[in-house]
């Protein structure tokens, strides 16, 4: 493989030090497994083979996690019949990463129809992977039953309201946002007036260089909403974090990976470890896409993220169970 | 005494008759006036079909869902609301009151539809 040259900056218009059609370059990259990485404004890639390239000092004060996304447990149609071997192959792969993730970040469908047996054989499931701690947010199949109750007592103990919260590791801080709650008949998702006061108020005394990680299930940007694949008042949780330098959104439901780049924000959905759904618009409606046996492993996977302190964005790299 | 249970015998078996006139010139037994069917709507590829349901006072309206993800039938006005049905699950209503209904499912809200009563 021909070794890659450095992208030096050619357009440096907001001063910031980030040349967008270099990072959005790389950013395509992601898609077939390119670990971007920002040394000084400087934009790197590196193909994952080469990933032991990167020199002990960018290493140091690396925070790596990992998001998962869409598990489903309990759905068993033929577009998937077993879900819960491809999360063990989710499993897998996480435990194969050449740096350990601290922890997973799960951004919802856990289950997929609330039951308590299939939030037991997610959780025994994770059980197994290298990083311990699981931080969740839940999707609209995981509050189906009492209003999300069930959800709470296991996975938002600490939350406030219907599960939203936030918390630090590194620097970076990290929000777990909730918009599957009181949708509205004709909507999209919601995050609703409550949680976002808290948010206002829980970024209000953040300075300005902290990287924040957004993540929640319903897509935070307009990916197509004619399939419900937006938030309602998600313009609003955004311009409280105008302010900062580093925005990374992380966000499933839509069980394929896109990728977008708005100022000083990057929006990243990921593969779901159950099936996969159509691209917008390329089908009647949004859901479970069959594909072949042998093809379902190459269109489910993982997402790999990884912060070095000093640098501006997060390297999201995504990589599929085959 | 004879002619008396003739006579009563008569008038037994004419209201007999007249009776059994009676309940075949009934509604329902016979093939002029139909029965009002039960209505179906079909739950599938994330939308109701048909959207709009028009059907009379007291009709029962059953939804069917044979979409391979799980659906909810929610009335906008808090007037019915199902569990969640897995594919091949009903739910059924019985509309006594005139009136349009929307309805939306309640997890993938882009999902809508109404019932109009006559």
């Amino acid at each position: 493989m021909p070794k890659k040259n450095k992208d030096e900056i050619l357009h440096d218009h907001n001063n910031d030090g980030v040349d967008r059609r270099g990072f959005l370059k790389c950013m395509a990259w992601a898609g077939t497994g390119a670990l971007c990485v920002m040394e000084g404004g400087i934009l790197k890639s590196y193909s994952l083979s080469r990933l032991g390239e990167i020199s002990a000092k960018e290493m140091a004060g690396e925070l790596s996690f990992v998001q998962i996304s869409d598990s489903h447990m309990g759905f068993n149609k033929p577009a998937n019949p077993d879900v819960a071997g491809t999360l063990k192959a989710a499993v897998d792969k996480i435990n194969g990463l050449s740096r350990a993730p601290e922890f997973m970040l799960h951004t919802g469908d856990i289950s997929h129809l609330s039951k308590p047996e299939e939030f037991d054989t997610v959780d025994q499931i994770l059980k197994s992977a290298s990083a311990k701690d699981v931080f969740f947010v839940p999707g609209e199949h995981d509050v189906l039953n009492d209003d999300g109750k069930s959800y709470l007592e296991r996975y938002g103990k600490k939350a406030k309201g219907a599960g939203w919260y936030s918390f630090d590791k590194k620097g970076v801080h990290f929000i777990g946002l909730v918009n599957v709650m009181n949708l509205k008949a004709g909507g999209l998702g919601s995050l609703g007036h409550e949680q976002l006061e808290w948010m206002e108020d829980d970024v209000k005394h953040l300075k300005s260089s902290t990287p924040i990680v957004v993540f929640a299930h319903i897509p935070l940007w307009s990916v197509y909403p004619e399939w419900g694949w937006g938030t309602d008042d998600s313009a609003q949780a955004l311009a409280y974090l105008k302010k900062f330098g580093s925005v990374t959104v992380l966000n499933g439901h839509i069980h394929q990976i896109m990728q977008k780049v708005e100022g000083n924000v990057t929006f990243h959905t990921a593969a779901s470890t159950a099936f996969p759904q159509p691209q917008p618009g390329k089908a009647a409606s949004p859901g479970p896409m069959k594909v072949p046996a042998e093809q379902l492993k190459s269109v489910l996977g993982i997402t790999d993220v990884n912060y070095v302190q000093g640098r501006n964005a997060l390297a999201v790299v995504d990589s599929t169970l085959a | 005494m004879i002619r008396k249970s003739v006579c009563i015998a008569g008038l037994f078996a004419i209201v007999m008759i007249a009776t059994l006139l009676l309940f075949a010139a009934l509604p329902g037994s016979s093939a002029k006036t139909p029965q009002p069917a039960g209505a179906e709507v079909k739950v599938d590829n994330f939308s109701f079909g048909p959207a709009t349901l028009t059907v009379a006072v007291g009709t029962t309206v059953t939804w069917t869902n044979r979409d391979d993800i799980p659906h909810t039938i929610v009335s906008t006005d808090k007037v019915f609301k199902s569990k969640v049905l897995d594919t091949d699950e009903k739910f059924s209503f019985t509309f006594s009151k005139a009136g349009t209904y929307p309805y939306f499912c309640s997890i993938h809200p882009k999902m809508t539809g109404s019932v109009v009563v006559q």
